[in-house]
């Protein structure tokens, strides 16, 4: 595993990994390396120049802000899981960050690496699409992209040459007019332990029990992360229990291109997407209060 | 209790866990350079031109050799192979392939260099040019008409025909069966992921003439043999074999690959040390793998489910080349393992070895012995459905009754001792199988809840390699004694020298408990040395759950024989005659020689060792000294038994497998240290899951391994499995002197049928009777969603 030859320059702020960028045409961002450098042992990847953004301090951290969560790209999927933030204002994206992997890969993958790098196998992708995130880029300009419209295909995003990741933007899921519900579901490969596919589910229910807000998105299962909008917008206004969910999303989640491989086929996907959404969409409920 | 008996800590551990391992990659030597081998990227392809200019002149290459380099003839003959078969078609294995390339994988040139990286990107500029030749993967395919020709030597891909049994009784007994168990069985291709990756540092000294290889091996003393032999042609005093630390090999480390001829060829040509290390995913190309059989399999019964014959055929891959023992593991350790334990009065099996374009097969954890039992077990369970009989009752049924043993089976071997039922009862009693059943019963009418499934296999395991005269009347080349030598230092702590070389399986504590318990001295005062050819007398390793059986056993002789000679000693010093004299090594105040019936007259063991130095008195016939070695020959295999039970929870949406449970109940007859039994056990049985549900080498038509790396190969892991429940009965081994039989295996053994037949009885309501290993989730969500569309 030896990766080919490549120069290595550290940046210690946005604007210095910006210069860089600007200096070293297709030069590859580095983060806590663990999509990035995996690919360059293989030689699946060769950029001749790596810029390490690991140590731009101003890029880490979790924060709240007026019913918003802003999360630093660099924050590891650890300090996600482990964050008191997420686990009292987004636990969904704690419990998928603990889902990731291993404590090795979590101490030192990031979130800003896992959406860049844009694996459809991924954890964070679909829960970002999910809770409505928001994610900033730095450029010549700042800019900022719904999660939705980010992920554009297989390994590929909206993400330009000459921008970095800044940060994510997530709305409060548990705003003034109660709990919202979140579950993230996941049937891992047994050999990778990426998603064969994740079903991350939040529900906001009125007083009366019935929905008032839902939004189901699935990893593993399809190239881009596979919102099942159509789903949810039957739900809306419906009483949230197991016959309806289970007819919703027989009748509306349909993946059109499922991913296909040696170990789950597309046709199986599919129907995983099914059972994940399912599943996901009722425990959300569950815990919607 | 003794020494032996008691579970003292592995000794090896602090070393190994603090990272104090000396690994073969880990050393280095002064000039030391680096090999990268340029490996085929075709299944099969003619070689049309190599250009290794741009290689040649990168920076820090110092050389490029291709297969014109190292052509077979004269000294090197190529990569041998070590059992013969008759009839066996033996194609030569060049060291680096020559016009032809068979496998993906297969080696074309090597480049030399001043370090790693730089060799590492001077491959890349090696430019090879390939005329693709159409390949086959499948064993089952390859002898078919029109299949692409891989060797010369064997136009139908056919390496050998084997058939042991007898036909007619067969036949005759399948004429007169009443019920029919038929299955299709294919046992997956395997890769043995030892942690760490074969590794070579090849140090020659010109002025000497003398080779010194540093090697991942299981068996110094073979590979310095079978590169005298064949691959290099030196003679093997000038060779010097030594396997240092070594990361695990699951037989994959026995078997001699071209790669350490090659490095040593480069190292004799430019003078220089020269080390070459696998990177994983080289490794899951080149270590040879493991199974791969197609298998139809028919048990004939009568009404009362008692078996009356048996009929097996298989097709078994040999990869591209005959790996090192790749002809005994479908043949001699598969086809006489088909009696299982039961009591079958016919058996025929036929095994036709078979080229195929992909990795050589060879000797993987098991060897033979757990594609049997999955014959064996998977038909049981097939017969038990036909014959309307519960699993455990149609095994209780045909086992082999104590009474018969010692019991000659149809195929070749005989059993020297058993006991199954006792074992299949406290296997069934700790699992609780009757309220398993009720359970599973109130599970399938609940579909809210997950089906559960229970599978059992009760597995017999020929172990020990092996008796030299039974398996030299079976086409070995070789015996497969053991030597140990034991030299007793004067002040009384021992040095043990084992032919059997150790990389994880413990033999520095339980080899030192051995003797300790013989000589009623602390294990810490005996050190085990094996993994060095200067060092060591020869030996012949470790694999084939030998070393315990044949190895410890050669320790045990050879202890007796200095606790012989010490009580000549002892004899001389209490003035009395050596009949006369006895040992007592729990005597109080240590151990010690007396007079018979006058345990006052003594001497201490301590006194009797230095006086055996410090002879200066002695007799004329007594020697100074005290060092015994001892060759230790078989009589026979021993035979490990035992039954387990899988417990599986299936969801019903996913068709996933959760293994709920796992009980083993084995009888490895007398137990050295329990505690490193039981971690035997918990390994094999992990590995022998992770082919049931996970593992699998995967080839695409054109014979690219899809699933070459460790993101597409699923081993398995620590929270994929329950805790295991094991228990064991103790049946010593009647023919060697400590009573004891191998353990290294048995979990493999049995736990590919446990977890197999377990899917299968919980897909019983959907008319499930088999399904194919790795049992993946969308198998059995196809086989109970898709009904008939696997
Ligand atoms: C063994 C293993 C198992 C794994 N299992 C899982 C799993 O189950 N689920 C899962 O979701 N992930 C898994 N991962 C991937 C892991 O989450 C990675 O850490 C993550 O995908 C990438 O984050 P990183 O910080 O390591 O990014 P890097 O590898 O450093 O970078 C990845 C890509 O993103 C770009 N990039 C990084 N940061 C930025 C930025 N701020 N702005 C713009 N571009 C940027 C890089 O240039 C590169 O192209 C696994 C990884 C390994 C090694």
């Amino acid at each position: 595993m030896f990766p080919a030859r490549f120069d290595y320059h550290r940046a210690t702020t946005v604007d210095d990994a910006l210069r860089l960028l600007g200096e070293h045409p297709g030069a590859k961002l580095l983060a806590g390396g663990h999509s990035l450098i995996p690919m360059m042992k293989l030689r699946l990847a060769m950029p001749e120049v790596l810029i390490d953004v690991g140590r731009v301090s101003e890029l880490k951290g979790i924060e709240r802000e007026e019913g918003k969560i802003y999360v630093g790209a660099l924050t590891t999927h650890a300090e996600l899981a482990a964050s008191e933030v997420l686990a009292a204002h987004c636990p969904i994206l704690a419990e998928a960050a603990s889902k990731i992997a291993d404590p090795a890969v979590r101490n030192k993958g990031t979130i800003g690496g896992n959406v860049a790098h844009a694996d459809p196998a991924s954890d964070l992708p679909a829960v970002l699409v999910a809770t409505g995130a928001v994610i900033h880029l730095k450029g010549r300009r700042q800019r900022q992209v719904k999660a939705a419209d980010f992920f554009t295909g297989l390994l590929a995003t909206d993400l330009g040459e000459d921008e970095i990741l800044t940060r994510i933007e997530i709305p409060d899921l548990h705003g003034r007019s109660g709990h919202a519900g979140s579950a993230y579901l996941k049937y891992e490969h047994p050999a990778s332990g990426y998603a064969i596919c994740g079903a991350a589910a939040v529900v906001k229910k009125n007083a009366d029990g019935t929905c008032a807000a839902a939004s189901l998105a699935l990893n593993g299962v399809s190239a881009t992360p596979f919102d099942a909008a159509r789903v949810c917008r039957e739900l809306i206004g419906a009483p949230l229990d197991d016959a309806v969910i289970r007819q919703a999303v027989n009748d509306h989640l349909h993946v059109g291109d499922p991913l296909s491989d040696v170990y789950a086929s597309g046709l199986y996907r599919a129907e995983l997407a099914k059972v994940y959404g399912r599943r996901a969409l009722r425990l959300a409920r569950d815990r919607a209060r | 209790m003794g020494v032996i008996g008691s579970s003292i800590k592995r000794r090896e551990d602090p070393a190994l866990i603090t990272g104090r391992g000396r690994y073969t990659d880990d050393l280095s030597l002064p000039g030391m350079l680096h090999a990268v081998i340029v490996r085929s990227p075709h299944a099969h392809a003619r070689i049309v031109s190599i250009d290794a200019a741009a290689a040649r002149a990168a920076e820090g290459v110092v050389a490029v050799y291709d297969g014109r380099d190292l052509v077979p003839g004269g000294e090197i003959k190529g990569v041998p192979t070590g059992w013969l078969l008759p009839d066996l078609k033996v194609p030569v294995h060049p060291l680096l392939a020559v016009d032809r390339v068979r496998y993906v994988g297969d080696g074309v040139a090597v480049v030399v260099a001043e370090s790693r990286y730089a060799a590492r990107d001077a491959a890349d500029l090696v430019e090879v040019e390939y005329e693709p030749l159409p390949a086959v993967v499948d064993p089952a395919k390859a002898t078919a008409d029109g299949a692409p020709r891989i060797h010369d030597e064997a136009p139908e891909n056919v390496a050998f025909d084997w058939q042991l049994g007898d036909r007619e009784k067969t036949d005759a007994a399948f004429a007169a069966a009443t019920k029919v168990a038929r299955l299709k069985l294919r046992n997956n291709r395997l890769i043995p992921h030892a942690v760490e990756p074969r590794a070579c540092l090849a140090d020659y000294d010109p002025t000497s003439g003398e080779l010194t290889l540093r090697m991942t091996s299981q068996n110094p003393h073979v590979h310095r043999l079978l590169m005298h032999l064949a691959s290099m042609g030196l003679p093997e005093h000038k060779m010097r074999i030594i396997a240092p630390e070594v990361g695990g090999g699951f037989g994959s480390k026995i078997h001699h690959y071209p790669d350490e001829a090659i490095t040593a060829w480069c190292a004799i040509n430019l003078k220089r040390p020269v080390k070459w290390t696998a990177t994983r995913s080289e490794a899951n190309l080149t270590d040879a793998h493991g199974r791969d059989h197609a298998t139809t399999a028919e048990l004939a019964l009568d009404d009362g489910g008692r078996i009356l014959g048996l009929r097996v055929e298989t097709y078994a891959a040999m990869g591209a080349y005959l790996s090192t023992f790749a002809a005994s593991v479908p043949t001699y350790l598969y086809g006489t393992l088909l009696s299982g334990q039961y009591d079958i009065p016919a058996i025929h099996v036929h095994v036709y070895g078979v080229f195929t374009n992909t990795t050589p097969v060879d000797a993987y954890r098991g060897a033979g012995r757990p594609e049997a039992t999955f014959v064996v077990e998977r038909l049981m369970d097939a017969a038990a459905e036909v014959c309307g009989l519960d699993p455990a009752a149609i095994r209780r049924r045909n086992f082999v009754p104590p009474e018969k043993f010692p019991y000659p089976t149809q195929v070749a071997l005989e059993y020297d001792s058993g006991n199954y039922e006792p074992a299949l009862d406290k296997a069934l009693e700790l699992a609780g199988y009757d309220a398993l059943r009720e359970a599973q019963k109130a599970a399938r009418d609940d579909p809210k809840k997950p089906l559960i499934g229970i599978g059992l296999s009760s597995y017999i395991e020929a172990c020990g390699l092996a008796p030299s005269q039974v398996v030299g009347a079976l086409g070995a080349q070789a015996g497969l004694w053991e030597s140990a030598k034991i030299r007793v230092q004067p002040s009384g702590s021992v040095t043990v020298y084992t032919g059997s070389s150790a990389h994880g399986q413990g033999h520095h504590t339980t080899f030192a408990q051995i003797v300790a318990d013989k000589l009623g001295i602390d294990p810490e005062q005996v050190e085990v040395v094996h993994g060095d050819t200067e060092k060591v007398q020869f030996g012949m390793g470790t694999y084939g759950s030998r070393s315990a059986a044949v190895g410890g056993s050669a320790i045990a002789t050879a202890t007796d024989k200095v606790v012989a000679k010490a009580r000549k000693i002892a004899a001389h010093l209490l003035e009395a005659a050596e009949e006369d004299v006895v040992f007592d090594p729990a005597a109080d105040g240590g151990p010690a020689f007396h007079v018979r019936g006058v345990p006052d007259k003594r001497q201490g063991w301590g006194d009797v060792v230095l006086q055996a130095y410090l002879a200066h008195n002695y007799p004329d016939d007594l020697e100074p000294g005290l060092e015994e070695t001892s060759f230790y020959n078989p009589s026979n295999f021993v035979y490990p038994f035992g039954t387990h039970v899988a417990v599986v929870e299936i969801d019903r949406e996913t068709g996933e497998v959760r293994l709920a449970r796992y009980v083993a109940v084995d009888d490895c007859g007398n137990q050295i240290n329990p505690m490193i039994v039981a971690g035997q056990v918990h390994g094999g049985i992990a590995q022998g899951v992770g082919q049931a549900l996970w593992e699998q080498a995967v080839y695409d038509d054109s014979g690219q391994l899809v699933t070459g790396t460790l993101l597409d190969y699923a081993v398995p892991r620590a929270h994929n499995l329950p805790s295991f429940e094991t228990d064991h009965t103790v049946t010593p081994c009647p023919h060697n002197p400590l009573g004891v039989k191998g353990i290294g295996e048995a979990g493999t053994i049995a736990s590919p049928a446990a977890v197999v037949n377990a899917v299968v009885d919980a897909l019983k309501p959907y008319g499930v009777n088999h399904l194919d290993m790795p049992i993946t989730p969308e198998k059995v969500w196809r086989a109970i969603h898709l009904k008939g569309a696997l």
